[in-house]
């Protein structure tokens, strides 16, 4: 390691600022999916939105951009199926899921030239994590605060019972949409960080974590972030010392923690009961 | 139609295909109980769901009181759950949720509204559970948080959808007295298939087969019901749980 190096500031400032918008959007997005249990889609969507990067690589435009447009279409395209419920919404999303890949193999296949950033599209990396990813990652920290903030009641009312929303509102598909998109966009923005393989654990893995010892959907959030910002944190640091990629690392060590929280609960629960 | 809070005129309604409710003139008064009987498919939810605005009529109207029209306040306990019981919300949230009908969909809650589910909580005796998650609940203790969210607005016209379907025995007896409280309060327009049980609480009731029979009294005899083309299966409570068949 190069003592003070700009190279080595840079890194950890960069590390640092990642692991804190990842775990907030993370968390307010996780949560969401996770209690919604909208898992599924929102990895249909994550690999979609591949098809976006593939072509963005081949018209010559930002990825990130061509991914965003992917994955916002595709993720309305699934709620208004699933609204309508004229199609078997799993199915539709496996179609998906394998179809955005498709697309994105045959444009990346189809531009000239190597593309040396496609693995850290699949896999993340935070060396090319760049500064204007880490600004849009924390833009969208605050758009979700303040939209989950403002809208709490809504949006969890809507998602815990959605017929019973539609009594006293003709705008539940408005806010479901509107999350939805808000949904798709941090997936895309988090890809930069944990890869398109393993972005949607970095979603789902917090929120599961936190509803270990909790119910109340407000904590869920509030421990979710906390997880996070623990796995990413730890992820980052041992990826670092270790040469290993960064998207793996943070999982792994997420689900570590996942699997601490959990027998920590189990022996509290034995002391509890002998005692 | 002074003091009434509906009237459905030459109403009719349908999804599509065939009319599920057919020229339906219907009112609901003040403190009416009715029980809304009729085979299964033959409307009576849709006739719910006409009130609640999720389903439009095709022909005819419905006209509401200028007090419903305003206040929108109509209680409304669904036939099943359609909730995730295993959402991470707490019970009280689930019984604010039902200020939302009043207060519109973007709506946050302040101290009034909490101190009014907490009363509404006590008074269906569960405050031992107000911070607890649906899935630590039975299915009667569900069904009174769902009771709670339709008559925390305090609204003029509860309706329910077949309430005798998750009800646990135990708790049926209290169910149906505090019904007899709340029409002290509200009208209520309970939808059931057992009408063993319906009979003994209400005060008129209607036959719905995509026509609707209206009958001001709570008695119910075998030739009435089939007068009014009302097949439907007799469910009473003996001492040995029985099911009476239809003669053939």
């Amino acid at each position: 390691m190069v003592e003070g190096s700009i190279f080595q500031y840079e890194f950890v400032i960069k590390g640092l600022l990642g692991a804190v918008f990842a775990s907030i959007t993370a968390g307010l997005a996780g949560t969401y999916i996770v209690s919604r249990r909208m898992v599924f889609l929102s990895g249909g969507i994550t690999h979609a939105s591949f098809g976006g990067i593939g072509i963005g690589y081949f018209a010559g435009i930002s990825p990130v951009v061509g991914a965003a447009v992917f994955s916002v279409i595709s993720a309305l395209g699934v709620e208004y199926l699933s609204v309508r419920q004229k199609i078997r919404e799993d199915s539709a999303i496996g179609i998906l899921w394998a179809f955005g890949m498709a697309i994105g193999i045959i444009f990346i296949y189809l531009t000239p030239g190597y593309s040396p950033n496609l693995l850290s599209y699949l896999f993340g990396s935070i060396l090319t994590v760049t500064w204007a990813d880490l600004f849009a990652l924390g833009i969208m920290s605050v758009i979700l605060i303040f939209y989950f903030g403002f809208f709490y009641r809504t949006i969890l009312y809507i998602s815990f019972d959605e017929d019973f929303a539609r009594t006293y509102s003709r705008y539940v598909n408005v806010f479901k949409y509107i999350t939805t998109s808000l949904i798709a966009l941090t997936i895309v923005l988090n890809i930069r960080m944990a890869g398109v393989v393993l972005v949607i654990s970095l979603l789902t893995i917090p929120p599961n974590i936190a509803m270990l010892v909790s119910r109340n959907y407000f904590t869920i959030v509030l421990l979710s972030v906390m997880a996070g910002f623990i796995g990413t944190a730890t992820g980052y640091a041992i990826s670092y010392y270790a040469g290993i990629p960064v998207g793996a690392t943070i999982i792994f060590t997420l689900v570590v923690l996942w699997v601490l929280v959990k027998l920590m609960l189990k022996v509290i629960n034995k002391i509890r009961t002998t005692s | 139609m002074a003091t009434c809070l509906f009237e459905m005129k030459s109403l009719s309604a349908s999804y599509g295909a065939g009319l599920v409710l057919q020229d339906i003139d219907f009112r609901v008064c003040g403190n009416d109980f009715i029980g809304v009987i009729g085979p299964n498919g033959g409307g009576k939810t849709t006739l719910l769901k006409v009130i609640l605005g999720l389903v439009r009529p095709v022909a005819g109207e419905l006209i509401f009181s200028r007090e419903l029209r305003n206040s929108n306040n109509i209680g409304y306990l669904p036939q099943i759950s359609t909730g995730d019981s295993n959402y991470p919300v707490t019970v009280k949230d689930v019984v604010l949720s039902g200020l939302m009908i009043r207060k519109g969909l973007v709506s946050r809650m302040n101290k009034a509204d909490q101190k009014k589910a907490d009363e509404v909580i006590e008074e269906l005796g569960l405050e031992s559970l107000a911070e607890s998650s649906l899935n630590q609940l039975s299915g009667g203790q569900l069904q009174r948080v769902l009771l709670g969210r339709a008559i925390i607005g305090e609204p003029k016209l509860l309706l329910l959808d077949e309430p005798g379907n998750f009800v646990d025995a135990n708790f049926e007896h209290d169910f149906y007295e505090k019904l007899r409280d709340l029409n002290q309060r509200m009208a209520i327009l309970m939808v059931s298939h057992d009408i063993g049980t319906i009979s003994a609480h209400i005060k008129s009731f209607a036959c719905v087969n995509r026509h609707l029979n209206y009958h001001p009294s709570s008695e119910i005899s075998n030739e009435q019901l089939l007068a009014y083309g009302c097949p439907i299966q007799l469910i009473t409570h003996g001492a040995v749980p029985h099911t009476v068949l239809k003669t053939h």
